[in-house]
């Protein structure tokens, strides 16, 4: 775990939303400064970076900083739509028409998501078609949240709570990319990942206010889906390979190893309000370093599984290749149809 | 001279979307961004400029507007206000 930590503190009580609201804000007043500018190109991208402005899809950037967003927001694209299918498993099966037509709506949003990055990505100068093949063909990486399988319908709850908890973490401080369409893309998505984590956090709730079988039931969702979600901040710093640069160019705004910390200081008081048990008998309050003490998840089982060989990796990506195939004679009627009235 | 429609979309600033504010006649696309400068941006309320040519804008039709955006419209349960965070549940 990291020293003292520079992850931002939990802020009192406030809400996701109220921290979207602060960086959509921070968004217009740094608009609202004069125009950062540099003699030349380097220098003026340089001090657009250094004002906390934002870099547009027509400006001059450096080919690495476009050649990281676009794997960076590809990947997040990806994610999203891989991320439709383990709970999609559930739709069917959900025990009742309102948390049916909920689960609905969460999975429409995540493809609704997954559209919103990849317009953004194609700001770049890459094309949908490359992307989509990039994914199909396994040269570009989805989380690997998604590698893990839904066995129960608790699975729903623990997702919401702590899988769309933690990409929320990741994803508050990505409001402030400095790429403009990535920041404006990020705050729409945030807003709207409030509801997908509270509609989790309502199931684990009243499953862990049922019956001893589904309290149990939750309790073993959360014991499955934790070390995973931790996972999910990726390496620590000293294994990441692309924190530094993506730091000094206002991609990413905090490490892996500050943000995973932030994400447990948030989730035990909320697994108390829960009657649930994080699994880690390590996890203490450290009044010197003013965060907790965890354990830290397997990264060996993290590369593992963003290496391929994850329990779903194979299903995932056939499962995607098959509804992207089967999908074809749609979009050729689409066409047909569209030249037909040309 | 035949002369387009063409609708204008500034941008105001640097981090903010291009935002509708009008249109203007031109006979090409590189004569409507010079007369969306010359009326849009007089007072640098621009730092980018798009134009789209009217004629390709498909636009929902007013009188389908209820139809058309009716199904949103009882589906409260999208909107994280649908939830009760239980009392003592923070930085959901």
């Amino acid at each position: 775990m990291s020293g003292p930590s520079l992850s931002p503190e939990p802020q009192g009580a406030q809400s996701l939303l109220d921290q979207v609201e602060q960086a959509e804000r921070a968004l217009k007043e740094a608009a609202a400064r004069d125009r950062a500018h540099g003699e030349d190109e380097q220098s003026h991208f340089d001090a657009v970076i250094g004002a906390e402005q934002k870099v547009e899809p027509r400006d001059w950037m450096p080919d690495p900083y476009r050649k990281s967003l676009i794997r960076q927001i590809a990947q997040h694209a990806h994610s999203e739509i891989i991320g439709m299918q383990p709970e999609g498993n559930w739709i069917t099966r959900a025990p009742s028409l309102r948390r049916k037509a909920i689960l609905l709506a969460k999975v429409q949003d995540e493809a609704g998501h997954g559209l919103y990055l990849y317009a953004a990505a194609e700001t770049l100068g890459i094309s949908r078609d490359e992307l989509v093949e990039l994914l199909l063909t396994g040269r570009q990486k989805y989380s690997s949240i998604f590698n893990y399988p839904t066995l129960t319908w608790a699975d729903m709850g623990a997702i919401g709570w702590l899988v769309d908890g933690a990409a929320i973490v990741n994803q508050v401080p990505l409001c402030r990319s400095s790429y403009g369409p990535y920041a404006r893309a990020m705050i729409r998505i945030c807003k709207e990942e409030s509801f997908h984590q509270r509609q989790g956090y309502e199931i684990l709730y009243t499953l862990a206010r049922g019956t001893a079988e589904q309290k149990a039931m939750a309790q073993d969702a959360v014991d499955r889906w934790w070390y995973p979600s931790l996972a999910m901040f990726g390496p620590p710093d000293a294994r990441s390979t692309h924190t530094e640069q993506s730091m000094a160019w206002g991609i990413k705004k905090f490490s892996n190893d500050d943000l995973r910390q932030r994400f447990v200081d948030m989730c035990v008081g909320q697994a108390e309000v829960l009657g649930l048990r994080l699994p880690d008998d390590a996890l203490r309050f450290d009044d010197a370093r003013g965060h907790y003490d965890y354990t830290a998840p397997d990264f060996e089982e993290l590369a593992q599984v963003i290496a391929g060989d994850g329990p779903c990796n194979r299903q995932r990506i056939s499962h995607r290749r098959r509804a992207h195939n089967e999908g074809a004679w749609v979009r050729e009627a689409a066409l047909a149809h569209a030249r037909k009235h040309a | 001279m035949s002369s387009d429609l063409w609708e204008v979309f500034v941008r105001p600033r640097r981090g903010l979307s291009h935002t509708h504010v009008g249109s203007v006649h031109a006979p090409d696309a590189a004569m409507a961004l010079r007369n969306a400068r010359d009326v849009y941006t007089r007072r640098q309320e621009g730092v980018s400029i798009w134009v789209v040519p009217a004629a390709s804008i498909t636009a929902s039709s007013p009188d389908e507007k209820d139809s058309f955006f009716d199904p949103a419209a009882d589906k409260v349960y999208r909107h994280p206000t649908f939830y009760e965070v239980p009392e003592g549940a923070e930085h959901l």
